[in-house]
């Protein structure tokens, strides 16, 4: 520890004694002035402080949104189709609860400050009112009705189906990173296993050879299956299906200007659907960010890289993705160089320069 | 005159003789102290202890929230305090951050406002508001402590093993919180912490049994239920709740050992951990998930309720005028504890569950809005036309009132499952959590400690410092969690160890800071509390007055150091209910009061 470390200490415990020096002459004060005295201009005090409490606070509320409001998604239009949805729930939601808050906290503290204790106040005796406690539950069980009404639709339409043209791509969670599949050209995702799992070549195990052992046959399904880490490509516009798993402990796919988010939970494959609305390069023009990305952060507490579970959504255009999925090759290729078309024609050429030999 | 001799001088009031009643029996400093059998002993135990594990829940929030203000600044002397398993490098280690969040949540949510919410009021308040000698089973109560102050044992040893402490969340999620190899903190810390949360349920059944049997069987002569003051209802329904789910988290929890140490595979299947595969098929992460929520949602009611039962009996008192709608509130009570129950799997919105089940879930979620509306609008008709005292109790209250109403509200929008998909586990939940259920649960505490403490100690508190205490408090509670709100609405996750690296969430450095910088100055002033709790406990002005709030319930009918049993004589008789405050121009009527002839109905 450093000198200023210790001053510092000394500096707050003097003042700690400072206070308590002042409360305890304040209590001497007022047993020698005159408890009941004391204590009604204390109680003045309070009243007024609780009013500035609420007209400081109500300035605080306003100053807060001033600094903070263009940090949040709020300004921004939301990325995706659904998450129109949200925002404009999140509004309606906002406006109610919000008129209720201003209300209720005003009402609150001006009763404080109106009421405080004064000499020759009667209070009135009001112990019930059946018409006003009948109208306190019916109201806010209407404004809730309104609300469950909106939130269930939005519900519906978001843990519905996926419509029938959305590019499906499945996305694993694992210690602290994310694996993307493509169906490939066949449409169709390959068998897996996961105690074929293997760190480098298989990394989800998928079943693309026999194996006697655990009784599994190779599924051709698995031979075009495109396989990315960190980042996947997806196309404006076009609804994508994302089918969520995990390899070990629980996730979550956060993709918050998506306005979405679903756990990724082992053994049980989860779905989460939506249209992206702007690419990449679009919504790098409008929050003015060259450095934007679409990112998806792990929601769910995994372990201690928890913080640096990062994958990035890369919205493009038909065309570029199609250029980007063309220089993509299978991971089955990868893992069986032999089986490359590529490599086999090589691998024949170099056959037949060696035979005349 | 001397100083100590200003403040000990007999007023006017007539000074009660507290030594009228002295006991034949006499008890040693191990039965009086230690393993008494007194409620009001065992209600101080549960406090103190309650204290000190706030004291280090605080303090783990201190630290985790230097590393999220101030990232980049190095702490050396942090790490000659604390070493190097905490602090590496003047910087604390990834895995110490998730240690003290995860301890912090656990030990604030069971130890201080569970146990030391619950076990200090309903223990103090029970018999002496319903005019009881002591609990049914006073043996048993010991026992509840005892058990409590097991479960600190342990949950403060696992913060000195190798491997540290816990640090998967405190709702502990399988398979991270089932697997050591998953994370460290899921070793030898996992093994405690769940052997003292086990200690901690049987304490709280002890506990809750002991006062559900207490107010149905031992209420004084007259003292219907209806006349119960509702601190006593909302403690009474909180035992219930406790009762009815803590079994269901043990169970969860037994089997969450069986799959860490006996190979079964209840909440695990196919899994690949740091480069093995798992044995385990056919378990449901999402089972452990439905055990621990149908626990730790009803929990968040179990810490709201008694604050809510003693702010309204605090309200009423200090407003001098009776609480508004009492059959309102016992029965808006009644709507939140059985709600409480059929709530549990709005915290698993995300998780994949059916969304038709999903949907039945916000339903019953946003109908919990429905009595918590009327509890806020009855409290504020209990103030409008009262004459207030604005005693430190009555700050506290007012305080709950505000917060409660502003965390609330952001659960209208977090139970809205459409909402929910795009704020669950962000800021925005940590601001509403906090407000709605911490914070404002503190205050109710700080309410009734500051409320019953002439009760507790025969003595009287600081009221300089208590004020200095509250409005401290208050502005830092809403300066710490109003900005959260903001983070939340950019999709700023929880449980993060550092920001930087996401181009997201990184525009909140500065206030992160600024938050940082107010946890540690609200933090601080709670030693103004601390101090003055203890302090005055010693050298407090003596209360010279059996009543000197002017309330109406029996508690205050006891000497002013009351001995075990309570009361000296015969337990008096009830004839009213608890809030005959300005009635017929009297500015209160105790409950022992018989109805007069004259006196007008209600």
């Amino acid at each position: 520890m450093t000198t200023t470390t210790y001053l510092v200490i000394a500096v707050v415990a003097l003042f700690f004694l400072v206070i308590f020096q002042i409360s305890k002459a304040a209590e001497y004060v007022s047993v020698l002035k005159g408890e009941e005295q004391s204590r009604k201009q204390t109680n003045k005090v309070n009243a007024f402080l609780m009013l500035g409490f609420m007209i400081l606070g109500l300035f605080g509320v306003w100053y807060c949104n001033h600094l903070l409001y263009n940090k949040t998604l709020l300004p921004l239009e939301s990325a995706s189709v659904q998450g129109e949805r949200v925002d404009s729930m999140l509004w309606v939601t906002i406006i109610i609860t919000g008129s209720v808050f201003l209300i209720t906290q005003i009402l609150l503290f001006w009763f404080v400050f109106r009421y405080q204790e004064k000499e020759n106040r009667k209070v009135y005796y009001f112990p019930h009112n059946n018409k006003l406690e009948v109208l306190w539950t019916v109201v806010p069980a209407i404004t809730l009705t309104i609300l469950i009404i909106i939130g269930l639709r939005n519900w519906f339409y978001f843990t519905g189906d996926a419509p029938d043209n959305a590019m499906k791509i499945e996305i694993t969670g694992k210690q602290f990173g994310w694996i993307f599949r493509y169906p490939g050209k066949d449409k169709t995702f390959g068998k897996k296993y996961y105690k074929l799992i293997d760190g480098a070549d298989n990394s989800l195990g998928l079943i693309w050879k026999d194996n006697a052992e655990m009784n599994l046959k190779d599924d051709p399904a698995t031979h075009d299956d495109i396989i990315t880490e960190s980042t996947v490509y997806v196309v404006k516009n076009k609804p994508v299906k994302l089918i969520i798993g995990s390899r070990d402990v629980i996730h979550d796919v956060g993709i918050a200007q998506f306005r979405l988010k679903m756990d990724a939970v082992p053994g049980i494959p989860t779905t989460m659907w939506f249209t992206p609305k702007f690419t990449t390069k679009e919504m790098q023009e409008k929050t003015g960010n060259p450095n934007f990305q679409y990112e998806i952060s792990c929601d769910q507490m995994c372990g201690n890289g928890h913080y640096s579970m990062r994958g990035v959504i890369e919205v493009v255009t038909q065309e570029e993705f199609d250029m980007w999925m063309i220089k993509q090759k299978p991971k089955y290729l990868a893992a069986f160089p032999d089986k490359d078309p590529a490599n086999k024609k090589d691998s024949t050429v170099t056959a037949t320069t060696v035979t005349p030999k | 005159m001397s100083n100590e001799a200003v403040l000990h001088t007999p007023s006017s009031y007539a000074v009660h003789d507290d030594h009228a009643h002295d006991h034949h029996h006499h008890e040693t400093f191990i039965t009086k102290y230690v393993f008494s059998q007194d409620h009001k002993m065992i209600s101080k135990q549960f406090l103190i202890t309650g204290m000190i594990w706030a004291l280090i829940g605080g303090l783990l929030s201190v630290l985790f929230r230097l590393q999220l203000g101030y990232p980049d600044s190095k702490f050396p002397w942090l790490q000659d305090l604390l070493g190097k398993f905490w602090v590496e490098d003047g910087r604390i280690t990834a895995q110490a951050y998730y240690a003290l969040v995860t301890t912090h949540g656990t030990v604030l949510i069971f130890f201080v406002l569970t146990a030391g919410l619950s076990g200090t009021f309903a223990n103090f308040l029970i018999p002496l508001q319903i005019g009881a000698r002591d609990m049914a089973s006073p043996f048993m109560n010991m026992l509840s402590y005892w058990f409590f102050f097991a479960a600190s044992c342990v949950m403060f040893s696992s913060l000195f093993v190798e491997t540290g402490p816990f640090s998967g969340g405190w709702t502990a999620y399988p398979p991270l919180s089932a697997l050591g190899q998953a994370s460290p903190g899921s070793k030898t810390g996992m093994d405690l912490w769940l052997i003292s949360m086990a200690l901690f349920v049987v304490s709280t059944l002890l506990g809750g049994l002991n006062y559900v049997a207490t107010v149905l069987n031992m209420r004084t002569k007259g003292m219907s239920m209806t006349r119960l003051p509702l601190t006593i209802w909302a403690l009474f329904f909180t035992a219930i709740l406790g009762i009815l789910t803590f079994p269901v988290l043990f169970s969860g929890f037994i089997l969450l050992i069986f799959d860490r140490n006996f190979g079964t595979s209840f909440y695990l299947s196919d899994l690949y951990v740091n480069g093995t595969v798992l044995p385990n098929e056919g378990g449901s992460a999402i089972l452990y998930q439905h055990l621990f929520w149908f626990l730790a949602h009803p929990e968040v009611y179990i810490v709201m309720l008694p604050a809510m039962g003693m702010v309204s009996e605090i309200l009423s008192i200090n407003s001098r005028k009776p609480i508004f709608g009492y059959i309102a509130m016992v029965g808006s009570l009644f709507a939140i504890t059985c709600l409480a129950l059929i709530v549990w799997a709005h915290h698993m919105f995300v998780t994949g569950l059916n969304p038709f089940l999903g949907s039945i879930f916000v339903l019953f979620t946003l109908l919990i809005a429905v009595p918590s509306a009327i509890k806020v609008f009855n409290w504020l008709t209990t103030l409008w036309r009262g004459n207030i005292r604005f005693t430190p109790g009555m700050m506290f209250a007012i305080g709950f009132v505000s917060l409660f109403i502003s965390g609330g509200l952001t659960g209208i929008w977090l139970g809205n499952s459409a909402l929910d998909i795009h704020l669950h586990d962000t800021y925005f939940n940590i601001a509403h959590f906090h407000l709605v259920m911490g914070v404002a649960s503190f205050f109710g505490m700080f309410a009734g400690v500051y409320h019953w403490y002439p009760k507790m100690y025969g003595r009287q508190l600081n009221n300089t410092l208590a004020y200095i205490h509250f409005w401290v408090t208050m502005i830092g509670a809403y300066l710490i969690f109003w900005p959260m709100h903001y983070e939340g609405l950019a999709g700023m996750p929880r449980r993060y160890y550092d920001y930087s690296i996401w181009e997201s969430f990184k525009q909140f450095a500065e206030l992160n800071r600024f938050i940082s910088t107010v946890v540690i100055i609200v933090f601080a002033t709670q030693f103004l509390f601390l101090f003055n709790f203890f302090y005055s406990i010693f050298k407090g002005r003596k209360v010279t007055n059996t009543n000197p709030w002017g309330a109406n319930t029996l508690e205050w009918t006891t000497p002013i150091n009351p001995g075990h049993g309570n009361w000296p004589g015969e337990i008096p008789e009830v004839h009213r209910w608890a809030y005959d405050y300005g009635k017929d121009d009297r500015e209160f009527i105790p409950q022992t009061e018989p109805v007069g002839a004259n006196e007008s109905h209600h």
